[in-house]
């Protein structure tokens, strides 16, 4: 039988305001357990919160970017539940008002298609601390440094078919999010998690099958594989005439496998209610026409702005504005340069797989733009050949000089004097007298060789298009 | 002068008659010999109280002139009290002591007040008849074999024997007014939003307000004036501009237009409180006030709106009553189910757990919108009620509780027990302001009358409830000698 599978994410966000959402206690991340605790996040008894501001701007300004429709009314409300790091007893989140309502995201899969998909709702809620289980002797500790700190939950549609869609929903999810600036979004850190719901039904059944929850996934790479393994263990116990159970699941990383956590069939009533010690947000049209005014060049805009501005591919284009950061970068690099294209390469190229090997962020560089706009102006100008450029870079991660120092400190410089050509071009055709008569004979092709040769016999520095002239008056 | 009002203590130390810490003396005094009795105190702060009393002495010399500077003033034991017991009346609390200060503790702090110490109250102010604490019931001074009222009995109790000056309370469904009433004094209630409710520990958080216990009008009126005010750290706090409430104390009262909601006056309602209230009502047309029946149509239906909203908060606002981070948690529990069960099943009173059951199930998947959001429409309602009665009158008057005290223990039935406040429930559900005043005493006990007036209208009120108290001396009635009694300063 054909399958097809339907995938809905939650996507947890810890917004990057300074303070919590409802106390004066600091998010900083990292900090020693409950230095960071107000008397309202240990829920000391009469305690009351306090909304703070800064996470609607940054959740309205998360829904105008994917042009949702904005909650101009947001209610609270109270999400019952016990557990040790919850020390009100309660969640406070948004139930019927969300600030954030349907929005859509548009995705470019790896052929090049692209797809939408919406985005339900999104909404601010608070998080919970952390329960400590190890280094306790059979007893729990508890660090409520995390509690209170502000969620933005992002529920997308049940519209994604493949474990290659959620992650490219994800990853566009998150370049907006650090374009916006309102998130680290670090899912090794869990200032990005994800839930995942999967569900699979024969190809054109209109009715959802019965859907598991994958819980609390660290890493889009693993999103992909549980959604894959998660989907192969579904297909073989229907396959098997099976039934599968609606729960919740968790993944394996090391197995490759879900492993069951609990049945939602006798899932907690949350007996939700609107939260008495809070007002309803209210918000007007122009508190969202300032926020959007506010808005920076998105990824989808800047990638159509680079192909056109730049004539770059619109794959080029979509590599180098897959983060603000590296966007900002190669404009530096193309402007200072004023090559677009060489500077495309060489970002996306170089410094990404350097990037990449190193397992740097954009930060961690040690080619700064500035340097590498002033590499590509020296092969430009001819001062280095696009190979010696190779080493120049090499040696810029090491040596911190600026560029024209590198190439002089180390004899890099193109030669450009014809004499000295001259003699690697007269040494090479005396040396072999063969390819230069197949040459005369009309292989023309052996040109090349001959102009390695004399590169070779340079150490790089030569001029190749000097060389190449020379050889070819010679051999006249 | 410990029977004095605050404005006469005020008066004499300001002229110097009388120190702060000589009063404040008198006081602990007649706490040590009454409060064994009464059980008003749940802790008593002897020794900081004489060091405020002092410090208030050495500051009226310096120069401060406020006109609470060391009056002696007991707190509510809902009251987050820095460094002090704050025990809410449970054994959840018992061992917890605060690290901050609630906003009207501060404020009183700030006025330079002299703090007694913590009167007693029901269970988490769960109850009408101060019978639910953990720390005993309170005895009502006027005869002790009858109960003060509730949830604030220990502070209504202190203020009308005279073990302080003035108190602090709060009311959810009547919790100033019917114990005021019970006591023969004087119980105030503000609009809601009016007084912060930081460190005030949440009961039912959209009905919870703070208020004065006093023994006069114009003593509410001078409480009123410390505790009001916005507080940011208070989100339904409202800001309002600066008030003087003892400004307009003395407005004649020709043109007052009185409401009398006939509901109030109907079945249920002993002879001698309808005929106390009736005479008050004479006593207001005689001052030029004329008189005319409203019609609070929705009125019959506040109790039960009232016993599922108020559950349905409170059940939320316990929850973190769980034993993990302070007060009570039972011993040796086995595992985390263990002691959330064993700590909340000991911890709490058996009406605190009635209330947490009913609000859970009022919540509950598929009930909400039976009870929550019924609730929340009729809520609705009763304030439209009030708000077309107020197009017609300044004010409505009528019975604070349909009848006086009533002996202890002589109410088991919890549904007789929640219809004790069937007059005052109404009146937090629309959030309205609302006073009692005592207008005339029967078999020795004392009745009250409430006065309820429009949104933000606390002046109106309390001027309505002064100029009564100009004219007659229902107020000034004390209860009969207490046991061992008497110690005057």
């Amino acid at each position: 039988m054909e399958w097809e599978t339907v995938i809905g994410l939650e996507v947890h966000v810890s917004l990057s305001t300074k303070s919590k959402l409802f106390s004066g206690s600091s998010t900083e991340f990292g900090a020693d357990p409950n230095t960071q605790a107000s008397i309202f996040d240990c829920a000391l008894p009469g305690t009351l919160p306090v909304f703070n501001e800064e996470a609607l701007r940054m959740a309205v300004r998360f829904g105008v970017a994917i042009g949702a429709e904005i909650g101009k009314q947001s209610v609270f409300d109270r999400k019952n539940y016990f557990y040790p790091d919850l020390p009100k007893g309660y969640q406070v989140t948004q139930l019927d008002f969300p600030t954030v309502g349907k929005g859509a995201l548009t995705v470019t899969l790896s052929d090049g298609s692209e797809k939408v998909i919406g985005v339900t709702r999104a909404h601010i809620e608070e998080n919970a601390g952390k329960s400590l289980h190890e280094e306790f002797h059979g007893m729990s500790g508890i660090d409520l440094n995390r509690a209170g700190e502000p969620l933005l939950e992002i529920v997308s549609e049940p519209e994604i078919a493949s474990a290659e869609e959620a992650v490219a929903y994800l990853k566009k999810l998150h370049t907006i999010i650090r374009y916006l600036d309102i998130s680290d979004a670090i899912m090794a850190q869990g200032s990005m998690r994800c839930d995942v719901n999967v569900s699979i039904r024969p190809v054109g059944e209109t009715e959802l099958g019965t859907r598991t929850e994958i819980k609390n996934i660290n890493s889009f790479r693993f999103v992909e594989k549980a959604i894959i393994s998660e989907v192969q263990r579904q297909q073989e116990i229907l396959e098997d005439g099976g039934r599968i159970i609606q729960e919740t699941r968790r993944y394996n990383a090391d197995k490759d496998e879900t492993t069951s956590m609990r049945s939602k069939e006798v899932a907690n009533d949350y007996r939700y209610f609107p939260e008495p010690d809070l007002l309803p947000v209210v918000i007007d049209d122009e508190y969202i026409a300032a926020v959007k005014a506010q808005l920076p060049e998105l990824p989808d805009a800047k990638r159509s702005r680079f192909a056109e501005e730049y004539a770059l591919s619109e794959y080029d284009a979509g590599v180098l504005v897959s983060s603000r950061e590296l966007a900002e970068y190669y404009e530096i690099v193309a402007s200072q340069s004023d090559d677009a294209k060489l500077a495309a390469n060489w970002v996306s190229q170089d410094l990404l797989g350097l990037l990449n090997k190193n397992n740097w962020e954009l930060a961690d560089s040690p080619i700064q733009a500035e340097r590498l706009a002033m590499l590509i102006t020296r092969i430009k100008d001819k001062t280095i050949s696009g190979k010696i450029a190779k080493t120049v870079f090499e040696t810029m991660l090491e040596d911190e000089s600026d560029v024209d120092t590198i190439i002089e400190n180390k004899g890099l410089k193109q030669v450009t004097d014809s004499g000295e050509i001259e003699k690697f071009v007269d040494e090479v055709i005396s040396n072999n007298p063969d390819q230069v008569q197949q040459y005369k004979d009309g292989k023309q092709q052996v040109i090349g060789f001959l102009v390695g040769q004399c590169m070779q016999l340079s150490k790089g520095k030569a001029n190749p298009a000097q060389v190449n002239e020379l050889l070819r008056e010679k051999m006249q | 002068m410990i029977n004095s009002t605050v404005a006469e203590i005020s008066a004499a130390l300001k002229a110097g008659d009388i120190s702060s810490v000589e009063i404040t003396q008198a006081y602990l005094n007649r706490i040590a010999k009454l409060n064994g009795e009464l059980n008003a105190y749940i802790t008593v702060c002897e020794e900081s109280a004489l060091e405020q009393a002092a410090a208030a002495d050495a500051g009226r010399s310096a120069g401060n002139t406020s006109p609470l500077l060391g009056i002696p003033i007991a707190h509510k034991d809902i009251f987050c009290t820095k460094d002090i017991l704050t025990t809410c009346g449970s054994r959840m609390l018992h061992n917890f002591v605060s690290p901050y200060n609630a906003t009207v503790v501060e404020r009183f702090n700030d006025a330079g007040t002299v703090l007694l110490g913590k009167t007693n109250m029901d269970e988490f102010a769960m109850g009408s008849s101060n019978e639910t604490s953990f720390f005993g019931d309170v005895k009502n001074p006027w005869n002790t074999e009858c109960v003060p009222g509730g949830s604030s009995g220990g502070s209504a109790a202190a203020v009308a024997a005279d073990l302080c000056a003035m108190a602090t309370g709060t009311d959810t469904g009547g919790s100033i007014r019917q114990p005021a009433a019970f006591c023969g004094i004087t119980g105030f209630k503000p609009s809601y939003g009016r007084v912060s409710r930081w460190g005030m520990i949440a009961f039912a958080s959209s009905l919870d307000q703070a208020g004065p216990i006093t023994k006069s009008a114009e003593d509410a009126a001078l409480m009123l004036n410390a505790m009001v005010g916005l507080d940011e750290k208070d989100s339904t706090s409202i800001d309002r501009p600066a008030e003087d409430f003892t400004a307009s104390l003395n407005q004649p009262l020709k043109g007052l237009r009185i409401g009398v909601p006939k509901q109030h006056f109907a079945q249920g309602l002993s002879m001698e409180v309808e005929e106390a209230v009736r005479n008050a009502l004479a006593e207001y047309e005689k001052l030029g006030a004329t008189i005319k029946e409203v019609d609070l149509t929705n009125s019959h239906l506040s109790v039960s709106a009232y016993y599922v909203v108020a559950p349905a908060e409170a059940s939320a606002n316990l929850s973190r009553f769980d034993g993990v981070r302070y007060g009570y948690r039972c011993e040796d529990p086995v595992d985390l189910e263990d002691m959330y069960k064993r700590t909340r099943s000991e911890g709490f009173g058996e009406e605190v757990k009635r209330r947490i059951m009913i609000g859970t199930y009022a919540l509950s998947a598929g009930y909400y919108d039976a009870y929550y959001r019924k609730a929340q429409k009729i809520r609705r309602l009763i304030k439209d009620d009030f708000d077309r009665a107020f197009e017609e009158v300044d004010v409505i008057i009528g019975p604070t509780s349909p009848h006086t005290a009533f002996k202890l223990g002589s109410k088991s039935d919890p549904v007789s027990m929640y219809l004790e406040d069937i007059y005052t429930i109404a009146v937090n559900l629309a959030g309205l302001p609302a006073a009692s005043i005592p207008v005339g005493v029967a078999n020795g006990l004392p009745m009250g009358m409430q006065i309820i007036g429009a949104y933000f209208d606390e002046a109106k009120i309390l001027n309505v409830a002064h100029q009564f108290q100009q004219h007659t001396d229902w107020h000034k009635q004390k209860p009969g000698p207490i046991a061992s009694n008497e110690g005057e300063a």
